[in-house]
Parts: structure tokens; sequence; C-alpha cells
């Protein structure tokens, strides 16, 4: 049961093979049983996911099932979900209690799904590790002195180690890809607009994009059909017709133009992670797809970019937090400046507040231009780069992350080196298109390594076929951690 | 200041430090022309919905101010800030 991909469960649950109650409980018992080695999960409660099961079971028995009805499926602890304990991986939320339902998660309720908790992530979002937590580092699955990557490091470590059959993340710069690679499983960030931010915590809005994280491109299509939707809520949100993003999963790949930036290919590379990523290219040439190398020539200066945009956007977001309307307010304090200053000195840990200071600083007046603006002048240049690049291929590949999982405390001191890890995922991120994280290989240490899929907008269907095709002809999505075989 | 993050001495010497790398990462942008560029906000090129002038949320303030850190008679208290 427990590795079933979303579609045998779905099949299960309708034929009454298993009630969602037995699922659900088969899940919390791995929890219990792992999540003090991981700490993939900050807040589970088995009370309100049962209910929820019941609910589906009783929904089930009436015929009116969904595909997702009775999945168990895990949250990462950024999106509101009403009654729950929402987090954001921060001491300035840590009793916050949601008043409402993000509307991700008002979608995966009314198709029937049950929370099965809420997972462990880098502070507001902000890190690569999952070692910003306030709730501390998650530790991967496949070898637990490593980080799992991250923010949504909980998520993809949830579903690494059996303890969740899929998650939710959100990506901002790598936050879905970066870990679904870290921990050898499937995710995706859809194009910017497509999944709403009501009720997701904002880091980046401009920037800012849920998807699913699980074991195979084939589960991730399930879960993008109920995570995609238009809302008024999000003044970003596009209204787009209704897809459906299994109905190409199994055609032919001939024909199929992949694109290799000459960029992403240079050094800086580990060898193991080049060579896995070299064959698994080759493994696409064998389906009938062509290669052609592209250039993303202002991609180098993405890194650069991001770091003035995402802390800009962040310390705007971020100013919300004072101690006043929610969360959490020092004990003591003079006055009323000094209970914000205080509130958020405590409240924040480093790297949020690194953020905010370069963000407020780069903001400021007269920086404005020679940052800012300069910034969002290069996030043109990229997505100018992107768009000729799709004249000639139909899907970009790369690896996700420059090396496997490091380990805990490897990169904290030197803010720097830890945003480097995630150069080859935000562009993406910058020009507001989709990308993906594949299992394509094991290192020679034992940990996963990460093909990345970047395809033109609104092409998920498209890059999900690519991937399920890989995924049919290969096995490394099919690999266990070691807590996932336990 | 105006971050509204209080830092200490103690705090003040790493925090330079690890910016100053930081925005030595940044000023790698400068080397790139980006005369006649026009800077992009957003990924999607969207425009600001419009919706009637009509109340669509129901009041629940009571709900909001539950998770607030000091409220008394419907109000957020804070210290005093005129004397």
């Amino acid at each position: 049961m427990i590795d079933s991909s979303l579609r045998a469960l779905s099949d299960k649950l309708a034929a009454r093979e298993i009630s969602s109650v037995e699922l659900t409980r088969a899940y919390l018992a791995r929890i219990d049983a792992h999540n003090a080695a991981v700490n993939a999960y900050i807040t589970v409660d088995p009370e309100a996911s049962l209910a929820q099961a019941e609910a589906a079971d009783k929904r089930i028995a009436k015929g009116e099932a969904q595909p997702l009805t009775g999945i168990p499926i895990a949250h990462k602890d950024i999106w509101c979900a009403r009654d729950w304990r929402t987090t954001c991986g921060s001491r300035m939320l840590e009793n916050f209690r949601a008043p409402y339902d993000a509307h991700v998660i008002q979608r995966f309720n009314d198709s029937g799904a049950v929370n099965l908790g809420k997972t462990n992530m880098d502070e507001f979002a902000m890190g690569s590790s999952n070692e910003t937590s306030w709730f501390g580092p998650v530790r991967n699955p496949w070898d637990q002195q490593r980080v799992p990557g991250g923010s949504s490091g909980g998520s993809a470590a949830a579903v690494a180690a059996a303890m969740a059959p899929a998650a939710t993340g959100t990506d901002t710069g790598g936050s879905i890809r970066q870990p679904a690679s870290l921990c050898g499983i499937s995710g995706l960030k859809p194009t910017y607009g497509l999944v709403s931010r009501y009720g997701m915590i904002a880091f980046a809005s401009s920037l800012d994009q849920g998807g699913p994280l699980a074991r195979s491109a084939e589960d991730l299509a399930l879960l993008l059909d109920v995570m995609v939707g238009f809302d008024p809520r999000d003044s970003t949100s596009l209204e787009r017709p209704e897809e459906d993003y299994s109905r190409m999963l199994d055609a032919p790949l001939s024909g199929l133009r992949i694109g290799l930036p000459r960029e992403y290919f240079s050094e800086g590379i580990s060898d193991e992670v080049r060579a896995a990523v070299e064959t698994a290219i080759g493994e696409y040439r064998k389906l009938g797809a062509t290669t052609v190398e592209v250039g993303l020539p202002a991609s180098e200066l993405s890194v650069p970019a991001y770091y003035v945009i995402a802390p800009a956007e962040a310390s705007s977001n971020l100013s919300r937090y004072d101690g006043v309307r929610y969360g959490f307010r020092a004990e003591e304090y003079t006055d009323l400046l000094d209970m914000y200053c205080k509130t958020r000195a405590q409240g924040f840990g480093a790297e949020v507040k690194r953020r905010i200071l370069i963000g407020t600083y780069v903001l400021s007046h007269g920086y404005y231009d020679a940052y800012y603006l300069k910034a969002q002048k290069i996030r043109r240049l990229i997505a100018r780069d992107f768009a000729q690049a799709f004249e000639q291929c139909d899907v970009i590949m790369s690896p996700t992350s420059p090396s496997t999982a490091f380990g805990i405390g490897d990169r904290t001191t030197d803010p720097v080196q830890m945003y480097l890890s995630d150069i080859f995922t935000i562009a993406a991120n910058l020009a507001g298109l989709p990308g993906m994280s594949i299992p394509c290989g094991i290192d020679s240490a034992g940990l996963p390594i990460g093909l990345q899929l970047i395809g033109n907008y609104f092409s998920e269907a498209r890059m999900l076929n690519a991937a399920h095709l890989f995924q049919t002809n290969t096995d490394w999505h099919t690999r266990k951690s070691p807590v996932a075989a336990s | 200041m105006l971050a509204r993050i209080e830092i200490t001495e103690a705090e003040s010497q790493q925090t330079l430090e690890q910016l100053s790398g930081v925005f030595g990462l940044i000023e790698k942008m400068q080397a790139i022309d980006t005369t006649d560029v026009a800077p992009m906000a957003h990924a999607q090129d969207v425009v600001a919905r419009l919706r009637p002038d009509a109340v669509t949320e129901s009041d629940q303030k009571e709900l909001f101010q539950s998770v607030a850190p000091a409220v008394e008679d419907g109000l957020y208290l804070v210290p005093r800030v005129i004397e």
C-alpha cells in the first residue's frame, strides 16, 4: 500500500479494497515511527486527518469520489489551513492558527484529499537546505547526516521517506526542484500564475509559485489537476481553460527537441552529476528526441539578480510581522518602535533578517536604480534568452543542482556558497517558466541525482509526458531511500 | 533601522561581513550593459483585474483578532504612542 502510486491508491479506494481511514492510519504510523529521525513534519493532527478520511470514505461509498478522494497529502507549512497551526518554519508564527484556508488547501479539501500534516521548511521559504527552520533541520532520508535541500525540504523528505504518498511545496528560486533532486523524487514548479498564491505565506510575490512533489510524473499530473485553477483573490492568477495534465503522458517522444544550455554544463558541476545527466539525455535520444545546444548567457547573472529582487519583495512582504495583529511579540520592550525592533529581532532567524536587510537597502532612496531596477532589466534579458532558446527546442534539460546532497552544517556559515546551490533553478523563476526535477541517477555515495526540465509557458503537460516516458524506461524514480525501505 | 530589526553590537560584525559577501555577488550585475532594456516586474503581463465595488467579505473580526498577541474591547493593544 505504501509503495503504490496515487493512481493505484485511487483505484484501490474506489474498489473498496482499502479505506481512506486505513490508508491514513498507515501513513500516520510511518510518521510516528520515522519523524523523530527525519523531522519532516512540524505538525501532525491525527484526529483532524482521520476525520477527513472518514468523510472521504463516506463520499467514496456514495460514488462521489474524485481521483484524489481519500488520499493523504502532506502540505508545506507555508499554506494556511483553517484551524491548523501554520508556522512557515518561523518562531514568528510558532503558535499561529490560520483562520482560513489557502486556495490550494481548499481545492484539495474539495477534492476529498486528506491533509496528512504540515511539513517542515526553511524559515519563510528562505533557504536551500532546510537548516533555517525554527523547528530544526530536516534530515535527508538517504543519509541523515545530509540536508534534504530546501526550502520544501520537509515535503521532499516526507515523500522520499514514504511518510506521505505526495506533498505540496512552493518554489521561489528552486524550492521544489532542488529538494526533489536531493531526495530522489519528482517535483514540478508550474508556470507563474497557474497556482493561486492566496493563503500561501508570501516571500517574493513575483516569483513564488506552488507545485507538487511526488514519486513520479504520473502522480504529479494528478496533483496538478487539483492545484491549478483561477482564483480572483490572487491578483496574478491566470484565467485559462481547464487542462487535464495526464492527457499527454504516453504520447511518443519522437520529434521532441531538447535544448542543452552550454552555460548549465560548465565547470562547477560534480563529475557524477554531469555523467548521470548526460546518460539521461542519451536515454531521451533513444526514445526519439533530438538535442540542440542553446545559449542562455544572461543566466549567469540570475543568482545576483535574484538576490536583489527576492529580498526586495521579501522586505516588503515581511513588514507585516510587527507583533500587533498576529504572531510572536517580544516580552520586554520600552515603546512601540522598540517593540517592533525586538519582536522582529527575536521572531526572525538569521537568514530572514539578512534578506530583509538586503531588501530594505536595495530599495532605499539613492540605491533603487543601481540595484532593483538593474536586476529587473537583467530579468528581462534572462526571459529573452529563454524565448530565443524555445525557438529551437521544446524543452531545456540540465542538472537540477550542481551537486548531490551536502552535509548538514557544511554551508551555513557562508550564505554565498548556499545561494549558489540554486544556480540552475533560479532563472526559470525569474522568467516565470515551468520547471521540473526528476531522478536520473545515484552517485557513489548513494545519493540521488536530479535532471531538470524547463519548458515554455504552459507546456506542463508536454513536460510531464517527457518525464513520464523517461520513468517508463528507467527505474531511478523507484529507488528507495533507506528510511523508505525500513 | 528602516528594517525595524534590532542588531546587537555582538551581531553587527558578522552581519556586516556576510552582507558584504552577498553584495560582492550582487555587484556582478554591473558587468552587463542594460541600457535600453525595459525592466521586467513580472513574469506574465497581467493587467490588474477590476471587480464591482461591492462588499464580498463577511465580518470575521473576532476570529481574526483571536490570533492577536494583545486585544481589548475589539482593539489591538500596543505601547502608548502619544503621551
